[in-house]
Order: C-alpha cells, then sequence, then structure tokens
C-alpha cells in the first residue's frame, strides 16, 4: 500500500488509472442502479460482450490502415449500436429476445476475435479487452471517460422522475402520456456508454459485476432510487481504488481485484441485512 | 342531463384469430360507479385495456372523455393490482405518489404545485403520515391506496381500478370500498372484479363481460343473469343491496 501511496505521486499512468476508476464509479453506481432494481443484467452482459467487435473492428483500421479511431470509440459505437437493436426488437420485433440478446453476445465478440486475428503484431490486446487493464488508460481515453461520464449524469439527472417511472410501471407511463420506447431506449443508450467506461477499468467479461454488485448491496441498505445511486458510487469508489491499490504491489490483475472487492462488499451488505444492524 | 364519459359502439377485438369481445355497445354517463365483472379469461382486462387506448379494437369506435381513448388515457387514473409490483424496488410512499405528476409536469423536476396535489391525494386516502415510508414495507390495503393515491395525483377525471381488493384483508376490504365511495362524489369510477355480490352492493350497474357484453342496473341483477355470464350453475348469495332505485340509470344493451 505505501508502495503505491508513493508511486501515485510520481507516476503519471497510475494516476490516470485512479482517475478512471473514480469517473467511471460515478456513472457505474447510477446506471448500476437503474440495471440492479429494472432486472436488465442479460442486457448489459450482451451489450458488453459485444463492444469486442467494435475493438477489435477500431484496433485493426488502425493498425493496418493507419486510420485514427482508438478501440474504446470502436467500443462506444457498437455499444451505442447494440443497444438500438435491442431496442428495436423489444418493440417491433417478434422474436424472442433471449435469442437476440445471444445472437449480439456472441456474434459481437465473433466479428472482435476475427479482426483480431488479422491485425499484426502482438495479441496481447485481447487479454486487456477481456479483463481489463485500468493501468494503460492514456489521457485520450481518459478525455472521452470524462466526456461519457459528463452525459450519463446530465441526461439521469434531467429525466430522473421519467425512468423512475417507467422503471417501475411501465403501463401506468404510458397511460400518463409518457412515451415509455424513448424512455427505454435512452436508458439502453446509457447502459451501453456505462458499459464502455468499464470495459477499460474492469474488462468484458467481468462489466455485470460492477454494474449489480455494488448497487445491490447499496439497495440493501437504503430505500429510494436516488440514495441508492449515491451509496452505489461510494461503494464502486470504494471498490476501484481499494482494488487498485492492492493490486499494485504484489502485481495482482487490477480488473480482478476489483470485482473480488465489490463481491465482498456485497456479501458484507447481506450478512448486515440479516444479522439486523440495519 | 349527465353527460357520457365512455362510449363504445359495436366494437369487436380479437387476438389473432381469437375472438375475445364481440359487438360491444353501452355507455357510461359521469359520476356513475360501474362494476366490470365476469369470469377469469372473459375479458374484463382486455375491456379496460382498450378504454385505456392500450390496445385498439378490431372494429367500432370507443370513445372516451369525447376522445379515441390513447388521446384522453392521460386524463384516466389507472389502479392496478399492488401485487404487480416488485417488492424490492427502492421507492418511497410519496415517490410513487408523484409519479402520478410525471406526465403532466413539463420538465425534470417536479414543481411546488405538484408537491402538493401529491401530498393531498396522500391525505385523500389517509396515508399522508406513510409518505417518507418505503412502499415495499407497507401492508397490501396500504399499498392499494398508495396506488389510488398515484391516480388522484394526476388530477383525473375517471378512474379504473382493477380488483382493487384482491389480496388485501377484509377490513382493508371495507376501507377501500369506502373510499372509493366517496371518490365517486365527484368522480366517474369503473370496478373491475371478480366479486359480483361485493361489487353490487356499491355500483349503480355491472358491465358483465364474457366475450359478449351486458350492462345491468344492479338491482336486475338475478341468479339466472349470473348464471349467463358465467356459463355453469352457481348458487347465489343475496347481499343486501344498498343502491336505491332512483340510482340506478337504464343503459342500452
Amino acid at each position: 500500500m505505501g508502495q503505491f501511496l508513493r508511486d501515485l505521486q510520481t507516476y503519471s499512468f497510475l494516476q490516470y488509472a485512479l482517475l478512471a476508476g473514480l469517473l467511471t464509479s460515478i456513472s457505474c453506481g447510477i446506471i448500476g442502479s437503474y440495471v440492479t432494481v429494472r432486472r436488465i443484467t442479460y442486457i448489459a452482459g450482451a451489450i458488453a460482450h459485444c463492444t469486442l467487435g467494435g475493438m477489435g473492428a477500431a484496433r485493426f483500421l488502425q493498425k493496418e490502415y493507419g486510420f485514427d479511431v482508438t478501440p474504446l470509440q470502436g467500443a462506444v459505437v457498437a455499444a451505442l449500436l447494440a443497444a438500438c437493436i435491442i431496442a428495436l426488437v423489444k418493440y417491433y420485433g417478434s422474436q424472442r429476445e433471449d435469442t437476440v440478446l445471444s445472437a449480439i453476445y456472441s456474434i459481437g465478440m465473433a466479428i472482435g476475435i476475427f479482426f483480431i486475428s488479422r491485425t499484426g503484431g502482438y495479441n496481447e490486446d485481447l487479454m486487456s479487452y477481456l479483463f481489463g487493464d485500468i493501468l494503460m488508460v492514456s489521457q485520450k481515453d481518459l478525455l472521452l471517460i470524462g466526456a461519457l461520464d459528463l452525459i450519463v449524469v446530465s441526461v439521469v439527472f434531467i429525466f430522473y422522475n421519467k425512468l423512475i417511472s417507467v422503471c417501475f410501471d411501465e403501463e401506468f407511463a404510458r397511460i400518463s402520456g409518457i412515451r415509455v420506447e424513448l424512455f427505454e431506449l435512452l436508458l439502453l443508450l446509457l447502459i451501453a456508454l456505462t458499459v464502455v467506461l468499464l470495459v477499460q477499468v474492469v474488462g468484458i467479461v467481468m462489466v455485470v459485476a460492477m454494474l449489480t454488485l455494488p448497487c445491490a448491496a447499496a439497495g440493501l441498505l437504503v430505500k429510494r432510487l436516488w440514495h441508492m445511486m449515491v451509496v452505489s458510487i461510494l461503494l464502486c469508489l470504494f471498490c476501484t481504488t481499494g482494488g487498485l491499490a492492492i493490486s499494485y504491489q504484489p502485481d495482482f490483475p487490477a480488473g480482478a481485484t476489483i470485482i473480488l472487492m465489490a463481491g465482498l462488499v456485497y456479501f458484507v451488505a447481506i450478512a448486515l441485512k440479516k444479522f439486523g444492524k440495519i | 342531463m349527465k353527460k357520457n364519459v365512455i362510449d363504445v359502439k359495436n366494437m369487436s377485438f380479437c387476438y389473432g384469430n381469437f375472438s375475445v369481445l364481440e359487438d360491444v355497445t353501452f355507455n357510461i354517463r359521469e359520476r356513475e360507479m360501474v362494476g366490470v365483472v365476469g369470469p377469469n379469461g372473459g375479458g374484463k382486462t382486455t375491456l379496460l385495456r382498450l378504454l385505456l387506448g392500450l390496445l385498439k379494437p378490431a372494429s367500432g369506435t370507443i370513445t372516451v372523455l369525447g376522445e379515441p381513448p390513447e388521446k384522453s388515457s392521460h386524463r384516466i387514473g389507472y389502479v392496478p393490482q399492488h401485487r404487480l409490483f416488485d417488492p424490492l424496488f427502492p421507492v418511497s410512499v410519496l415517490d410513487v405518489v408523484l409519479m402520478g405528476r410525471v406526465g403532466r409536469s413539463r420538465g425534470g423536476l417536479f414543481s411546488r404545485e405538484d408537491r402538493e396535489l401529491a401530498a393531498q391525494a396522500l391525505r385523500d386516502v389517509d396515508l399522508f403520515h406513510k409518505s417518507k415510508e418505503a412502499f415495499a414495507d407497507l401492508s397490501g390495503g396500504q399499498r392499494q391506496r398508495t396506488l389510488i393515491a398515484r391516480a388522484l395525483a394526476s388530477s383525473a377525471e375517471l378512474l379504473f381500478f382493477d380488483e382493487p381488493t384482491a389480496n388485501v384483508d377484509s377490513f382493508a376490504e371495507q376501507n377501500i370500498y369506502n373510499l372509493l365511495k366517496k371518490l365517486n362524489e365527484k368522480l366517474t369510477i369503473i370496478v373491475v372484479s371478480h366479486d359480483v355480490g361485493f361489487v353490487s352492493k356499491y355500483v349503480s350497474s355491472v358491465i358483465c363481460v364474457n366475450r359478449l357484453v351486458h350492462i345491468h342496473p344492479t338491482s336486475e341483477i338475478n341468479g339466472k343473469s349470473i348464471q349467463d355470464i358465467y356459463g355453469a350453475d352457481l348458487s347465489m348469495v343475496r347481499h343486501d343491496h344498498r343502491c336505491s332505485e332512483k340510482g340506478h340509470t337504464w343503459v342500452n344493451f
């Protein structure tokens, strides 16, 4: 831990990593609360896996043809596209929803693996996409992360009341004259952006854990949605910062350490609830 | 002369080839309290959803408050069954009631007027003292009253109830029906219920739905008509009707 604090003052990559964790926690706590109460983790999971397609394609274009695109930007495009497809299928398609989600999940990954295999050089990227590499966050990535965060926070601030109504009782919201489809799409797009932020920190495979564990823990402790969001943000901060600090010196994988912290937080919250402390 | 608030003419509805409602014609006047009864699968909920504009009729017309239902639905206060809600959803009682204002408020935030209307609605259902509590921590009857308050907060002109006394104890049931009676002084009310006896004590007419729809004044309900609705032999337990002849209105069927 001492090593971590000393190096934090010297190395910019560590400062960037810490900042990425902080910024991501804000979106993660807010959007994770929606994902948890609406019980749509499987949608978040499908979007997360699909981002591999975007990252692989962007990396391929960057390396082979010199395009000015980063894998993170590719992930944004893939995630938003997946969100739109899911919304369209939900409202206009006659297909089974879980079939479509599985298709998005696996086709997205297949596209990613295909492009990565066609890209020259080492394939160490694949591991960092799947399991995250918070220590590799660049200044440019940090700017994009900050911008996405700002979008998520301001949209939720403006539409909080409408979103909670749609999540709580879709039918009543529709009868009241709220355009439910529009707000569902909005929520999916926000989930997509948050997933992209989290992919950078914990990796594709573990995104779902960050969107549910700290938020479910928060949900056990408080009784209103915005309280849940605030507590979730604090718990996410605790997990990302704590995970980063613990993993640094012994060179544990940062993403996995963060997720283990989140798991710990969840089980402690259950224990607190169960044994009547709260 | 009271105006018609709901007008249904020769309306039919089917799911695919399966006919659910056939050639339905009835109307409801303002400040009536009407019960909708019938067997499960007979089309009660479908009729309600058609009146709310959530489904479209295959033929015929529906007019609610002088407009097609999808345009007038925001003027209807809909009260669903409380047990349909996720008990883990983190909302307070006041949060739920304020949702009645969401369709009305233009911006993202609630105005002072929104909050006052929500507080008044909670007083009307006698739950103001619970406004800060979690919706999930309430009893079944209190949750149902919270949902009634949400409908009232939306300044609705018409109230639709779907089985308002399902899954509540008999004391809460009485409580809810007394509340409906009080609300009926100002508002038109439609109550879907499986409980013919209980409904007939309070409502002025009964809409019987089993693919075909008939509307009767409450005093006309007898063993024969109930048997017609349910399509089977039933023994009837007579309840004392409180509705006087004067309160009944004849409606075409």
